[in-house]
Formats: C-alpha cells, structure tokens, sequence
C-alpha cells in the first residue's frame, strides 16, 4: 500500500433501491438498520460505506450472494448513481463528472470483467476485445494490432476470428478479460470473474490472473463470494453484509482478529496457518534474547509447521525480505494458529 | 384423483350464476318477449338519432387535407409530395428493374432466370439445399406458368414497402422502448390498428397518396408496421444487463450504445419482426387488387370474379409459393449465426456466397441474351395449363355425386342454419343485442371488458349501421363456431400421436403464412359465388389457429397431470375431458380469440362475393372519396373486434393465472 493520495476514495456512500431514495436518504433518521429501511420500501444496496484504494492494491470485496458487492462496484465505476455521500477516483468526485468527461474516464482509465462475461454475440474475438478501442475511435490497424497483443496475453492465440458462442466458458471469460484491458485502464473492476466457470477452470484462471497482475500491477477490485479465493488473491478484503462494510483488512487480521460475530462465523472454517504470515506474528523484539537463524516474515504459518515443531528456541527471529530482522515469532503463539486454537 | 382436481374445478364454477349475469340476460330476455308492445327507438336506434358522424369526420379529414387545387394548407401537399416524389421513385427503380415499367433507370428487366438464380443461391446460403429448391423453384415455376410479370408487379411493391415498413416499425419501436410514455401512448394505437379492416386504408391511401401503387404500398406498408414495432420494443428490452454494463465499461456514447449494443444484441426479435412485415406486405400487398393494382391479386381476382377456376388456382399456387419462400428464407435468416473462418482464408472463400451468386446472375445474364426463353416466357410458350384444369375441375364438381354432396350442404347450411341464424340475430331488438354481449363480456372478462362492450356496441348502434354490422357479425359467429366444430376435434386428434401433432401444426404453420385472399378459392371452386362461400372462407381460414392452438394447448399440459391421471385410473375420456381439455383452455381460448380476429378480417374481404354487411358498403366506398362513411364502417368492424378481443384475453390471462401456466 502507498501513502499517496488513494485511486478511490469512497465516504459514507450510499446507494438505495426504492421509489424516492434521495428524498427517503435526507429525511431518514440516523442509525435506521437494513432491516428497519427495507419497511420503509427502500433496498440498502450500499449502506454507508466508507472504504479507500489504493495504488497498485488489490481489494478484495466478498460476502454472500446479494450482500451488494456488485452494487458498490458499480458505484465506483458510475454504472449506478449513488443516492448519497461522495467517491473520488483520482481525485475526481465522479458524479460531479459530465457525460462526457465520464465516457472520457471509462475509456481511458477503468476496465470491468464480468460474471456472465457481457461478451457480444455479433463480433468476433477481436472485434469484441477490440471494442472499447473503436469506441474511442481508434484507427483499425491499431485498434488491432492491440486486440491482438492482449489476445495473445491472455493466451487466447489463433481463436481471434472465433465468435462467441464458438468458445468455452473459460475461454470465454479469457476474452472479457482482455477486452477490459485493451485500453491500458488503470484501475480493473473484476465482478466474480470465475464463478461461472468450473473449479478446475477457476483455478487455472486464478493462476493466470496473479501473473497478469504480477506482470501488469494495476489497482484492483475484486469481487467474489468464495473465501479461498479471496484469500488467495487480496491485499486487503473487505467482508459485505446487507451492504455495508463489516471488516476491511489484511487476510491476516481477518482471520486473527474478526471485528463481528458475522465475520468470525465466515472464518471459522479457515485453516488459519495458511493464511497468517510469519511477519504478521512477529512482535517487536524490545530486548528479547533470540538467536540462530530467522525465518522468512512472508512464509505463512503453514509453510514453518515442520521447522517450528522441530525447533527448540522459545523465540524465533523473522526476517523481511531484505533479510533486516522484524521482530520475533512466539513459537507457542505460531503453534497454537497452527493447531487452530489461535 | 384429489391432487389433480383441485386447480380445475374453479374453471367450471367461475362463469355461471353470476348476478349480474343473470340480470343482464334476464332484462335482454325480457325485451325480447315483449318485442310486439316496445316503442320503435328500444327495437333500433332512430335514424334520427344518429349523430352524423360521417359528416363530422369529411369535415375534419377535409380541414386536415387542405386542397391540392385551390392550395389551401393542409396534409395533402405535403403526402402528395412524399407520394409523387420519394416514393414514386423508389417504385420507379423496383418496377423497372422487376417488370421493366419505363422509369429510371430504364433497364430492361432482369431476365427472370437471374432473378431464379440468385434466389437459389440465396436459399443454399440461408438453409441449404432445401431451401435453394425453394428459392429456385418458386421462381421457376412463376416464369413457366406465365406470371413473370404480374408476380414481379407484385413484388416491385413489396420491396420498397417492406424495408420502409421495417425503417419506421424500428424507429417507432426504439422509442417506445426509450420513452415509457410514448409506448404507453402507441400501445392501444397498434392494437386499433391491427383491427382496422384493410379496406379502411386503403381509401384514405388512395385519397392522401394518389391511385396506383403509391397507395398500394403506403397502405400495405401501414398494416405491416405494428409486429416490428412490438418485437422491436420486446428485443431490446431483452439484452443482458451485463452486455448493456459492458458497452457502458467500454466508454459507449448514447449513439454507440444503441447502434454498437443494443441493436446487434436485439437482432433475433428484429428478425422476427422482418419477418412477419415480410409476410403482412406479401399478404396486403395481393389485397390492393380492391383499388385496381395490378399484380398477382389483382390477376387473381379477376379470373375469380370470371369464375376461371384453372388459372386462379395458378396463382393461388404462385402466391403460395412466393409466400412460403419468403417465411421460410427470413425465418431461416432469424437463427442463421456467423461462423468463423480459419487465419489466412482467401476473400472468395470467406465471401463465397456472395461470389456464386454474383457467378450466378451474370452467368444467366449473359445466357439469356442467346436463349429468349432464359430471358423471357411468351405467352405461347408458357406451360400454363389454366384451361385444362379449369376444365377438370369444374367437370369434378359437375360429377353428380360431387354436387349432391356440395348442393346438400349449400341447402342445408343456408337454409337450416345460416338464414334462419341471421333472421334470429336480426330480430333482436337492440338494447337486448347489447345486453347480452355485455353479459357475454362481463361473463368471461369481467368488468373491464364489460364496460368497454357496452361502450363499443353502443356507439356501434348509434352509428347508423346496425343492420349491417349485426350481419357481420352473424357471419363471424357462424363460422367460428362452425370452425371450433372442425378445428378443435381435429386438434384433439392430432395431439393423441406426438408424429401427427408435430405433422398438423406444420401445416397450419405454413397455411398461417398464406395471403389471407388464397382461402377465398377453395371456398369458390366448391361452392361457386354465394352466401355460403363467404362463411366457408371464413371457416377454412380460422380453423387454422382454432387446431394450431389446441394442438398447443394439449402438448403444453404438464406431464405430471396426465400422469397423476393415469394412475388414478381415468380413462382416455376422463382423462381428457377432467384434465387435459381444462388445462389447455387458456391456449385454446387464445387461438379461439386469433380465429375471431381471422374472421373479422376475412369477413371485409369476402365481402366482394356478395354480402349484405360492413365489408360491402366499404368496398364501395373504395370507388369513391367518402373518407368519413369508410371510417365509420372500419371503426364498426374495429369496435367489434376489439370487444371479443379484449374479453378473451381478460379471460385467458385470468386463468392462466389461475392454473400457474406462465401467459403465452
Ligand atoms: N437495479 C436494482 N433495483 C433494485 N434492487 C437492486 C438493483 N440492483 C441490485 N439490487 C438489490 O441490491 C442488493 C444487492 O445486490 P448486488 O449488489 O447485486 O449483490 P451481490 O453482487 O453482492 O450478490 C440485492 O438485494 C439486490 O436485490
Ligand atoms: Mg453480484
């Protein structure tokens, strides 16, 4: 994460369904729950959500279905007028934007993978990666020569005259992908890109899309509902609940230390060692006595389980990547996560 | 059989003992008996008490008109000049082209076998061989009978009304699916259109549109254009969210997204909708005979009105041809999808249709200037065979046996069943003629259709042309029944063997594409020119959608009701009767509703046999510039329609609703 000032920044957003939401927003009372709105005729799509992101981080947003992932990303990308509070992307506040300058920030800045892959039916392979580079009216020889060169990224080689529906799910989801990268964008929307697709698919697509941001190193949101996949992806997650926030954090502290009920019930089930890294543990030495060799502060619990249950020193050192010391890792606490009683 | 008798036993209850009901019947009832003693303005409204609606509506067409010669403002300047001007030229160039008419670009015209050629290239490119046939076939046949020219007068018209058909159905249906307020407002609109009779077109064509094809084609064009606004509307409504967030995402102007998105993603409706102007032009197109245009109707009328059997059956054969070719293509259009080529495939193998039909046509082209006959089919030289049919079968019918048989059912339909029906209808005072409608609507619709029935039949009676619209009407009700009397057992039958079903609804498929003029000939070859030909045309035509929808209905019963049946132990008629039969009603009631509109429909255009109704008065008012008389006529006709119409789809909705069937 950077200091800088975040790629979004998104305060007290709100977004309801409903017949008035505008007029129903300034005249609510203060504090009123999902539930108490939803009596009032009015859907809490987003309720009060403040979060930021930042440059080159992945965000992470899950929750069960309907919990309003998609709602709150369509906020940031203005597919949805938000009903109150303000979001700024690039220092932009995006619903002072004009109809142009909004057309000019999508085209330029912001791609989006979807579920369904919204892929069209009519256009080939290329012409469909190629859209969002006509629609800002490149020229052909360009806009294909780009198509291609994210063609071939995303390893869809050779399928360029292929329509559609002449393609399987995956391959599919493969072009909505490099569709959404055609124009460079910064900042990647991707709303449950793989649960569409088989498991086995889904992690072959998994892999892909960590080299991809290896190689590419955009600001993304993520959305999914399926933990494993958040944790193997995130920077930070966010937890969703009847549209608000419920906990944003690192993976680590999400399962470390859950701030509701709701989210320690949606982590109960983890294996925590493999989540919890080394460094995240590690105390600040302040004067403890540690000697021998450190260990590695990004290798999780998980990956130290034979070396801390064959170790003897009460307190190991850990290292950053540098190879600098951070601190020390109680071997009690690391065994007590890795047996599940942290 | 607990489980499967509850959801059917409201049908049986819903409609009877009805207060109401019973009330409206009784008071009709009551004015019925006491028919001898009522003052004449409760038996029919007084002549004086019609308000002169004609005259209003000449004075108000005649304000809007404005006048060509004196140059008074108004409507006609600026359709004369649409009419004189765009579109005269446009059917300049098809008639040239197609028939050869001297008019820019002052061709000759095309060789037919061209025209055959690209036709069959066309149909392999569509569907194959098959269609190829078709498509080759129908044209050949058309050259070698003779009818080259009037088949092109035909479709001359035809290409310039159904593009234009399309153009304005598209607009008209993007915005209504763009403003809420505009599909609400055009909605009622394109269902009063959609009852009009043809013939209420075609006069003020004639009049703001000059006489000859203009009007042909502006009139054709209107009947055709409310389907294309209706699916168009549909289609766009019915793109994926995620492909419109897609578009958006992809930095889409308002104009991209409706050019680049919408319309592409729509294309299935769209193409449904070509379709079905397609073969509403084809059908009305054949219809403009009624103002002297020339083509394959106008031929066929007259060898009809001359009793020249063999030849009519020709181009009935011809305009059947020409119709199924044209659904069977533009259907096929409908689910043709692109398909890829490999990397590094030649341009004349990516483009290979293209390249065979242009192949084709100058192959043909250049043929036919050796050999006349590619070129032209003389009138000597064509196989017509008009003469020896007609022949044939006028000999068949004049076979005793043969004529016994249509002489006993002429007898005893006109007089057991028709005549003395009509007399019934007529003898009825008719405030009690309202009031049992009214019963009939409130019955089966409930209040809605009730109060617009009352609405309707009374303005109707004050009209002034009672008589004549309850004639219509006797026409109508005597066929459908006498078609639910064919159509429904057939139906039954057919649906008892899942090969048959699928067999007859073909047919009815490819009959419900047939010009509705066509039925007109069978009814004539049997029956000659009378009374009884005019209901017989009719029931051949609404039999149709009564057996196409039975057929439905019954294959659309879920499989776990007739298997619950079965194992409670019904019996085949039990079983029919207790399940099927109840659940298939709705669809059934929907398909009786189509024959009605069909009968209304055809009821106008029999009306050239020799009637006594609506449709005769307005086939006269087609020779003359009485805009406010045909109006009235065709409003009587619409009023009607629309009251049956608005009831039974109450009535089936309703129990749709009620039997957890999702509407069809
Ligand atoms: N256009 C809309 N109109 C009304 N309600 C909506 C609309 N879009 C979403 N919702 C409601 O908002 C809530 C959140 O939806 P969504 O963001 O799609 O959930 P998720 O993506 O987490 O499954 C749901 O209850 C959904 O029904
Ligand atoms: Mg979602």
């Amino acid at each position: 994460m950077s200091t800088q000032t975040p790629v979004i920044r998104c305060r007290n957003v709100w977004k309801l369904f409903g017949a008035n939401p505008e007029q129903y927003l300034k005249t609510m009372p203060a504090g009123r729950s999902y539930e108490d709105i939803h009596a009032d005729g009015y859907i809490a799509g987003v309720k009060d959500v403040s979060v930021d992101v930042g440059r080159g981080e992945m965000l992470v947003i899950m929750g069960l279905s309907g919990s309003g992932k998609s709602t709150l990303v369509r906020c940031f990308s203005r597919l949805h007028d938000i009903t109150g509070g303000t979001i700024e992307v690039e220092g932009q506040d995006v619903m002072a934007l004009s109809e142009k300058e909004l057309i000019e920030l999508r085209r330029s800045k912001m791609g989006m993978v979807f579920q369904s892959f919204g892929l069209l039916p009519h256009r080939t392979v290329l012409d469909n990666v190629a859209f969002p580079l006509e629609m800002r009216g490149q020229n052909r020889h360009d806009r294909r020569e780009r198509a291609l060169e994210v063609i071939k990224l995303v390893g869809l080689e050779g399928r360029e005259d292929y329509f559609p529906r002449e393609l399987s799910g995956g391959q599919q989801q493969r072009v909505g992908i490099a569709r959404s990268l055609a124009i460079e964008p910064d900042i990647w929307f991707l709303d449950e890109p793989f649960s569409a697709l088989d498991p086995l698919i889904r992690r072959e697509m998994q892999d892909e899309f960590l080299r991809l941001q290896e190689m590419l190193g955009k600001t993304i949101v993520f959305i999914t509902h399926d933990f494993d996949e958040a944790l193997r992806l995130a920077d930070r997650i966010a937890i969703m609940k009847n549209g608000a926030i419920e906990q944003c954090d690192t993976p680590d502290q999400i399962v470390l230390k859950p701030r509701t009920p709701y989210v320690r019930k949606f982590t109960e089930e983890i294996e925590k060692s493999r989540v919890v890294h080394a460094g995240v543990l590690a105390k600040p030495i302040n004067g403890t006595a540690v000697e021998g060799d450190p260990v590695a502060g990004d290798l999780t619990i998980h990956q130290l389980a034979r070396q801390l249950v064959g170790d003897t020193r009460d307190n190991l050192p850990v290292a950053g990547k540098d190879g600098a010391l951070i601190g020390v890792l109680n071997r009690q606490t690391a065994l007590d996560v890795l047996l599940g009683d942290g | 059989m607990v489980e499967i008798a509850s959801p059917i036993a409201p049908i049986r209850r819903s409609v009877s003992y009805d207060p109401v009901i019973i009330a409206l019947l009784g008071l009709a009832a009551l004015l019925c008996f006491a028919k001898p003693i009522l003052p004449d303005f409760l038996i029919r409204v007084p002549e004086a008490w019609v308000p002169p609606l004609a005259n209003w509506l000449d004075t108000f067409f005649e304000f809007i008109k404005g006048d060509l010669d004196t140059g008074r403002p108004g409507l006609i300047h600026l359709t004369r000049w649409f009419a004189e001007g765009p579109l005269a030229f446009l059917l300049g160039v098809t008639a040239n082209l197609l028939e050869g008419k001297h008019r820019w670009p002052f061709f000759d015209p095309l060789p037919w076998s061209t025209v055959a050629a690209v036709a069959a290239v066309i149909g392999y490119y569509l569907g194959g061989w098959r269609l190829a046939l078709l498509g080759g076939g129908t044209f050949v046949w058309t050259a070698l009978v003779g009818q080259w020219k009037i088949a092109m007068q035909t479709l001359s018209v035809l290409a310039v009304a159904a593009p234009l058909a399309f153009l304005i159905g598209l607009t008209l249906g993007i915005m209504a699916w763009k403003w809420g307020w505009f599909e609400r407002m055009i909605k009622p609109v394109l269902a009063i259109l959609q009852t009009i009779p043809f013939f209420t077109y075609l006069l003020p064509a004639v009049i703001f549109f000059k006489v000859g094809p203009t009007a042909g084609a502006i009139a054709t064009t209107i009947y055709a254009i409310p389907p294309m606004v209706l699916m168009t509307t549909l289609g766009l409504k019915k793109v994926a969210p995620e492909i419109i967030e897609a578009g958006k995402m992809s930095g889409c102007t308002r104009l991209q997204m409706l050019f680049r998105v919408f319309i592409p993603s729509a294309r299935t409706e769209i193409l449904v909708g070509v379709n079905q102007v397609i073969m509403l032009c084809l059908a009305m197109v054949v219809l403009t005979a009624f103002i002297g245009m020339p083509g394959l109707g106008g031929k066929l009328l007259a060898m009809m009105n001359s009793f020249k059997l063999g030849r009519s059956f020709e181009i009935g054969v011809t305009i059947v041809l020409v119709a199924i070719t044209l659904d069977r293509m533009s259907k096929a259009w409908v689910v043709k999808l692109p398909v890829h080529h490999e990397r590094g495939t030649p341009w004349h193998i990516r483009h290979k249709y293209l390249v065979m039909a242009v192949a084709a046509f100058v192959f043909f082209l250049l043929l036919s200037q050796f050999v006349d006959i590619l070129d032209k089919v003389g009138r000597k030289q064509s196989l017509s065979m008009g003469r020896e049919i007609d022949t044939v079968i006028k000999g068949a019918l004049a076979i005793d046996a043969v004529k016994s048989v249509t002489e006993t059912i002429r007898y005893v339909l006109n007089v057991w069943v028709l005549i003395p029906f009509r007399n019934a209808l007529l003898w009825i005072p008719t405030p009690a003629f309202i009031l049992v409608v009214v019963a009939f609507a409130w019955g089966f619709g409930g209040k809605r259709p009730a109060l617009f029935a009352t609405a309707f039949f009374t303005t109707v009676a004050f009209s002034g042309w009672w008589d004549r619209s309850v004639i219509t009407l006797y026409s109508v009700i005597s066929a459908v029944i006498l078609s639910v009397m064919i159509g429904v057992p057939l139906g039954i039958l057919a649906s008892r063997s899942k090969t048959w079903a699928t067999r007859i609804l073909l047919v009815c498929d490819t009959a419900q594409t047939f010009p509705s003029f066509i039925y007109l000939l069978p009814a004539i070859m049997l029956f000659g020119v009378s009374d009884v030909t005019v209901v017989l045309s009719i029931v051949i035509f609404t039999t149709v959608p009564l057996t196409r929808y039975t057929i439905e209905g019954l294959r659309n019963v879920p499989a776990e009701m007739t298997e619950a049946a079965d194992m409670s132990g019904a019996t085949r008629r039990q079983k029919l009767l207790n399940v099927q039969l109840p659940m298939a009603l709705p669809t059934m009631a929907v398909g009786f509703n189509q024959a009605i509109m069909f009968a209304f429909f055809m009821v106008i255009i029999a009306a050239f046999i020799g009637t006594q109704d609506l449709g005769q008065e307005l086939q006269r008012t087609l020779a003359g510039t009485d805009l406010g008389k045909n109006f009235v006529l065709g409003m009587n006709v619409a009023l009607m329609a629309l009251t049956f119409d608005l009831t039974l789809m109450s009535w089936a909705g309703k129990k749709n609703k009620m039997l957890g069937l999702s509407a069809r």
